[in-house]
């Protein structure tokens, strides 16, 4: 706090304070907890119907032989996805979140109660489907992966900024449908991607039909071999991207 | 937007009074909410009952909306020491500093390479805020304010 005025019988204080603080401080403490256990957390963001949890699933399946994964899932009013995820043998804790919109901090740690991190690898939190709210509020992961699906619109990076730039890699879903979808020009959101300004790699998936994620896989297991020797520093959704 | 009908939050939080429209999951009320935790703290920490403005500022790449803001404030402040106080919003605008050649610009939030070289590669210097900038209490008749 900086200095106060006094007038009266007001006083007017100067404050300088990030709003989400509480939440940031949260974060930071899952993270911690992440960091501990040697668990990459990966939050993964989309408009609802892009593909999360059919990702997840092929994701499952290729690697769960390699690695120990869990997933927490934020949904509006069901358990569908948590059960999807469970089908293949893998702990998912859901988190139901009524009318919000986005998963929080608080609603994150709330869901580690139920989840051992022991023995882990890879943490996946899935988001609730939206891309607006969950770009305002870090979680304690440690990197954002934003789904874009060839079926929605190839200049949604410079409808939704703010997003896409706290993006670490952008995933184009469904790419297996850009034969027959003429609309969807991939250079196009190649382009919106970058004109936010960082050099966010952008990646082609296909997790329904004949999986193709090898891209996808091959991320992963950079970030893993690049992410374990060091523990990250602290990350803020809005305020640590840039160059 | 439905006029009429059920109340439904964004992290579950009910009010007593019937607002006028329906606000529908919108993340600005859960900033609001972390807003007027911080601001019954301060004015605790004062002892003061009654806050008289609170302003912030809240940038174009912070991803929240002034308007919806405004609104949502509206919704969240009642029954707290805020009840009445006004919300004042400073808009900031974006800057960015390029990697490259090291020039300042304002460019539009969705176009935020270096308006000078063209470089992509950026850095966000100004526009993302979202902070508490000011808070102004009224003390009680009898006290003064505790410093």
């Amino acid at each position: 706090m900086r200095g106060d005025q006094t007038s009266g019988r007001g006083v007017v204080i100067d404050v300088l304070q990030d709003l989400l603080a509480a939440n940031n401080q949260v974060a930071a403490h899952n993270r911690e907890h992440f960091d501990e256990h040697g668990v990459l957390a990966i939050n993964l963001m989309s408009s609802p119907g892009a593909g999360k949890t059919a990702l997840l699933e092929a994701t499952i399946v290729a690697l769960r032989d390699r690695y120990r994964i869990a997933v927490i899932e934020g949904d509006l009013e069901t358990d569908n996805d948590a059960a999807r995820i469970r089908a293949h043998g893998v702990p998912a804790i859901q988190i139901t979140t009524g009318t919000a919109c986005h998963l929080d901090a608080h609603l994150v740690h709330r869901a580690l109660h139920d989840l051992p991190l022991t023995g882990l690898d890879l943490l996946f939190i899935e988001n609730v489907g939206n891309l607006v709210c969950p770009a305002s509020f870090d979680l304690g992961q440690h990197r954002n992966v934003t789904l874009l699906s060839v079926t929605e619109g190839d200049d949604k990076p410079a409808k939704y900024p703010v997003i896409f730039r706290a993006s670490d890699l952008v995933v184009l879903s469904k790419a297996d449908l850009l034969d027959v979808l003429e609309d969807f020009d991939p250079a196009r959101a190649a382009a919106a991607l970058r004109a936010l300004g960082r050099d966010t790699p952008m990646i082609h998936t296909a997790a329904r039909r004949i999986p193709a994620i090898g891209p996808w896989l091959d991320w992963l297991e950079q970030e893993l071999g690049a992410w374990r020797p060091v523990a990250q520093s602290p990350r803020s959704m809005i305020a640590s991207v840039g160059a | 937007m439905r006029t009429h009908g059920p109340l439904r939050l964004c992290v579950g939080v009910h009010t007593r009074t019937r607002p006028r429209l329906t606000i529908r999951s919108v993340h600005e009320l859960s900033v609001c909410q972390a807003l007027l935790t911080q601001v019954a703290e301060i004015a605790a920490g004062r002892g003061a009952r009654v806050v008289e403005r609170i302003t912030i500022e809240v940038g174009p790449l912070c991803g929240v909306e002034p308007a919806l803001l405004a609104r949502a404030f509206a919704i969240a402040r009642a029954g707290g020491c805020a009840a009445e106080a006004a919300l004042s919003i400073e808009s900031t605008s974006v800057t960015v500093s390029c990697v490259g050649c090291g020039a300042q610009s304002q460019p539009k939030p969705n176009r935020l390479i270096c308006a000078v070289c063209g470089g992509f590669r950026t850095r966000v210097v100004a526009g993302d805020e979202l902070r508490l900038r000011r808070v102004e209490l009224r003390m009680p008749e009898s006290e003064s304010p505790v410093s």
